[in-house]
């Protein structure tokens, strides 16, 4: 039986790309039966969605300045196409 | 979860290599806003991230006969915008850790520690400026590989191999590097809202 702070462990590098669903039906599958198990490990999993998201969310906020994108134009010699 | 795909019109090479300046202005228009945010976020200045949008578009120009298209033009815009973003860093200080030699790569991630699940807050509370302020101290915090991969990724939604590309590291050192700044990430957030549930 394997131990379970091991399994933690192992969870923990897969992490990234199992939140990304860029595991295996089978390891995905293995990580969930850890998860039903495990609390601590759901705890992080769901945190780490939340934090992906709340920056994806943030960053889209922040838009380019018109006044940059102006310079920009001008500076490449296409201010003629600026449309904004 | 799956993936964010953002679709993008591919921008024609052989456009641009014959001096189309709406080809120009369209590759300008698609790629101006995340390479602006990509400066941004690593150098934490307005005035810098315009420098580097400049440099970038002004770089690629003079570029533009020798890139053979080997990679694609986002790719290759945002390979110039990192060397332009890295040069910066190492004018402002002097960084002891090589940045395309980031050591910490072969290491185990590091356990995490504040475990509580603040997923349940209100989304009114989850986005206060005080969350901000949190999140953009948080992603300062990260070592400039770190962040690096984290804004690619995560924020500008490339690939793993366009990363990779952009960076000039493998494809195993930004997931390896990707899981880091997520934990980070989650821990410095977690902390603040263990506070604020307490």
């Amino acid at each position: 039986m394997t131990h379970p702070q091991r399994n933690c462990q192992e969870l923990l590098a897969s992490l990234s790309e199992y939140v990304d669903g860029n595991l295996s039906k089978e390891l995905c599958a293995e990580i969930e039966r850890h998860l039903e198990e495990c609390q601590d490990c759901q705890v992080v999993v769901n945190t780490l969605r939340k934090t992906i998201d709340l920056y994806r969310k943030v960053e889209l906020e922040d838009e380019l300045p018109k006044s940059v994108m102006q310079k920009l134009y001008f500076r490449l010699n296409i201010e003629d196409y600026l449309s904004r | 979860m799956t993936e964010k795909v953002t679709v993008k019109t591919e921008v024609s090479l052989e456009a641009l290599k014959a001096g189309d300046k709406a080809e120009l202005a369209r590759m300008v228009e698609l790629y101006s806003e995340p390479i602006y945010r990509l400066g941004l976020k690593m150098l934490g200045s307005e005035q810098d991230a315009e420098d580097i949008l400049q440099e970038t578009f002004m770089k690629a120009l003079r570029s533009i006969q020798q890139f053979e298209g080997r990679s694609s033009i986002s790719t290759w815009l945002y390979r110039i915008a990192m060397n332009e973003i890295f040069l910066t860093l190492r004018k402002k200080k002097p960084i002891e850790e090589p940045l395309d030699g980031y050591d910490g790569d072969g290491e185990e991630p590091e356990k995490p520690r504040e475990i509580i699940d603040w997923c349940c807050l209100p989304e009114n509370e989850l986005m206060t400026a005080e969350v901000r302020e949190t999140m953009n101290q948080a992603i300062e915090k990260l070592s400039p590989a770190l962040r690096s991969v984290f804004i690619l990724r995560d924020i500008n939604h490339l690939s793993v191999k366009e990363t990779a590309e952009a960076l000039g590291i493998s494809e195993a050192a930004v997931k390896t590097r990707l899981l880091r700044a997520r934990l980070q990430l989650r821990e410095d957030l977690s902390v603040y809202f263990s506070h604020k549930m307490s």
